[in-house]
């Protein structure tokens, strides 16, 4: 992909709808992160695992992994300290869309949610490590700290009941009662 | 470069203390330190890279860069480890060392822990043995330590401590949720729960504010500077005596000895990787139980062609942390109140008298979890990803409570650490080997500790439990690391005498948890500094102006 076209930062649904609308990826803005050098994945390899993301995290009322910025976490880390990872998930990656394109004769990216979930099921079963790899980012990518290009806007934390983390130098209790709340 | 008095390797929980007190008493001290000096703009909340969460690095050091250790497995087969790997063991590598991350409970162990082989016999293949000093020899450092670096707690709810001259200085926090969830549950068990002891401001002290009960606590730097580490206690005191220097980012790479064996000083890399030499009158190694065996191991001279202090091959055995068992509990109730450091009550009931075991250890509820901790702690059967897995994570975060508590490892010789000269790190020195594994009574008795939590966690209303017991097959040592330089009368079978002195070389010192010879059933820190204090002490009583003698 030319690195002049630029990085748009979808929502989910403009996500979906590029997705539909142009059957490629060479819009999908997700290496939109302000942090780290991205650029590990081809725009392809990001579809793929975004669809990856999206069945170790689905969205229900609270976003999916890859509408947090996962596959930037992701994409982020494999240049800095998953850079020993970079050949694993392009390997895996690949794999995952010929198991799709040998039994439903599409890739992986443009296989309806249930297929999708049957690939990824098949996946845990026979390359057990790449899929452990993917669902351990992909939940530290969604459930840790946004600063590393997941969890926007701490959405998960949220969506546990969180609240935002304390004020710097904040104390519950008054320092007169001696430590007292 | 000048001759100073002592030089101090490593400035943690033990060095920052030695080089205060060496300092006070009028010493020259050089405090040497591999890591960097840390300050509150470097005290990030990230929930992946933290001395504990490491799965993007250690905050705190070492880097992953140029830091290599090899670990052995059971099958003898050994692998390249970087810092932020589980295997690799690692303690911090930073002014404060573990102290300025860590949990910072302040636990004194039991008078029974420092004779564990005459209570209890030896199991066969274990090198269980009594300390050459007791907990009464301690007991008066252990005070001066809760005092000069602040301990919050109350110990007045149980009996199962060792005698005290007076209470801690600072009241506990206010009890969480958890706090007052379990403990109405340990009494009607007929335990003794009491609010633990921690190395963290509840009150102003030392010039500092209280704890601000954040939910980032343990493996990350306090960024109100309320947990009291060396880095913001002994350390500010030892530099402004005007007779210590700190030099950080500086690898030691040997202790140097002369043609008659006596130590001269020190071979370092400095913060520009140049090698330069320190004299001194005499060396302190503290830089923990693997870095300082290894720095031994590597000192190596005609006089000591196996390593300083090694004459007997003793130097890196007996290497042992802490095997961690308990159970975790699921409640149909909310015990989350997001009130820091989580970790606010405790049992000693378990730690000695169980027939069959020898020894035990506490109980106690764990740090306050941040999700990434929840997320492979889903009640058992809950798939590992998916919808039920993302659910699961909303239903349960909280809703549930973990006790836990560090059994007390039974040593053996054949947990060590040799260096690799295969291997060699950033500046060409080889690294450190760790091998063996835990003493398998050791299993035994977490095996029974876990029973415990999750009986302690069913009575205070858990509706499904799980317990965490496991079997690894790789030595335990971590940021609890311990052992590798036994503390002993007998240099056929110890490193060290009674004042942490080399058996072989009066004027080097180990003082760390290297001389350990057990390592109680608790989190060893205070235990480390008390020794810390006490070594200083009877080094300073027999220093001579310009020489030592003992």
């Amino acid at each position: 992909m030319p690195k002049a076209v630029p990085r748009i930062k979808l929502t989910r649904r403009q996500f979906a709808l590029a997705g539909a609308l142009t059957g490629a990826a060479t819009v999908i803005g997700c290496r939109g992160s302000n942090t780290g050098n991205g650029d590990s994945l081809s725009d392809a390899h990001a579809r793929t695992l975004a669809a990856l993301c999206d069945q170790i995290i689905p969205a229900d009322d609270f976003p999916s992994a890859s509408q947090v910025g996962v596959v930037n976490y992701i994409d982020n880390q494999l240049a800095r300290h998953y850079r020993l990872h970079r050949a694993a998930y392009r390997d895996g990656l690949e794999t995952i869309d010929s198991m799709s394109r040998d039994r439903f004769g599409i890739a992986f990216a443009d296989a309806t949610p249930a297929q999708q979930l049957q690939i990824a099921l098949g996946l845990e079963k026979q390359h057990s490590d790449f899929f452990d790899l993917v669902r351990e980012h992909t939940m530290e990518g969604y459930y840790g700290a946004p600063r590393h290009g997941g969890n926007r806007d701490e959405v998960s934390w949220r969506m546990l009941g969180l609240d935002d983390p304390p004020l710097r130098g904040r104390a519950q209790y008054d320092l007169r009662k001696g430590g007292q709340s | 470069m000048k001759r100073v008095n002592a030089v101090v390797i490593g400035a943690g929980a033990a060095g920052g203390i030695v080089a205060k007190e060496l300092a006070t008493a009028g010493l020259s001290v050089v405090l040497l330190e591999r890591g960097k000096w840390y300050t509150a703009a470097d005290c990030r909340k990230d929930d992946l890279r933290n001395q504990r969460t490491t799965v993007l690095g250690n905050a705190f050091g070492p880097e992953d860069d140029g830091n290599p250790r090899v670990i052995v497995d059971a099958n003898g087969k050994s692998r390249i480890v970087v810092p932020s790997e589980g295997s690799y063991q690692n303690n911090a590598a930073c002014v404060g060392g573990g102290t300025l991350s860590y949990g910072a409970q302040a636990w004194r162990y039991l008078p029974q822990d420092f004779r564990m082989r005459s209570t209890y016999g030896a199991p066969a293949g274990s090198s269980l043995e009594d300390w050459p000093i007791s907990y009464e020899d301690l007991e008066p450092y252990y005070d001066q330590a809760e005092y000069e670096i602040g301990v919050s707690g109350d110990y007045s709810t149980t009996p199962f401590h060792g005698p005290r001259r007076r209470d801690l200085p600072m009241p506990p926090l206010p009890p969480n949720r958890e706090f007052a969830i379990l403990e109405p549950a340990a009494k009607r068990l007929g335990l003794h729960p009491f609010h633990l002891p921690m190395l963290r401001n509840s009150v102003p002290y030392n010039g500092r504010g209280p704890c601000m009960r954040c939910r980032w606590c343990c493996g990350f730097a306090c960024e109100t500077d309320a947990k009291n580490g060396t880095q913001n206690t002994v350390i500010p005191i030892a530099l402004n005596t005007g007779n210590c220097e700190l030099r950080t980012q500086c690898m030691v790479k040997e202790v140097l000895t002369d043609d008659r064996g006596r130590a001269t000083g020190v071979a370092y890399f400095d913060e520009r990787g140049r090698l330069q030499t320190q004299p001194a009158d005499i060396v302190v190694v503290s830089s923990a139980a693997i870095e300082s065996a290894r720095l031994l191991l590597n000192s190596r001279s005609r006089l000591y062609p196996n390593g300083l202090g090694n004459r007997y091959d003793q130097v890196g055995r007996n290497l042992q942390g802490h095997h961690y068992t308990g159970a975790i509990g699921y409640f149909d109730f909310e015990t989350y109140d997001d009130v820091g450091p989580g970790a606010s009550i405790a049992v000693m009931d378990y730690n000695h008298g169980t027939p069959g075991l020898c020894g035990g250890g506490m109980l106690a509820n764990e740090f306050i979890r941040l999700p990434i901790h929840m997320v492979g702690r889903m009640p058992p059967g809950t798939p590992s990803w998916g919808l039920a897995h993302k659910q699961a994570m909303r239903h349960w975060h909280k809703r549930s409570i973990i006790i836990m508590g560090p059994t007390q490892q039974i040593p053996s010789a054949n947990g060590r650490i040799t260096v690799d000269a295969s291997v060699r790190d950033r500046f060409g020195l080889p690294v450190a080997r760790i091998e063996g594994n835990v003493h398998p009574h050791t299993f035994d008795i977490g095996d029974v500790q876990a029973r415990r939590a999750e009986a302690w966690l069913k009575e205070a209303g858990a509706i499904n439990t799980s317990q965490m017991a496991w079997h690894p097959d790789s030595v335990s040592a971590g940021q609890h690391q311990a052992g590798t330089c036994r503390m002993g009368n007998d240099p056929h079978s110890s490193v060290v005498n009674r004042n942490c002195q080399l058996h072989d070389v009066d004027n080097v010192f180990v003082i760390d948890g290297s001389v350990h010879v057990t390592n109680g059933g608790f989190n060893p820190v205070l235990t480390i500094m008390a020794v810390a204090y006490y070594a200083s002490a009877s080094l300073v009583r027999n220093w001579k102006g310009t020489a030592f003698r003992s």
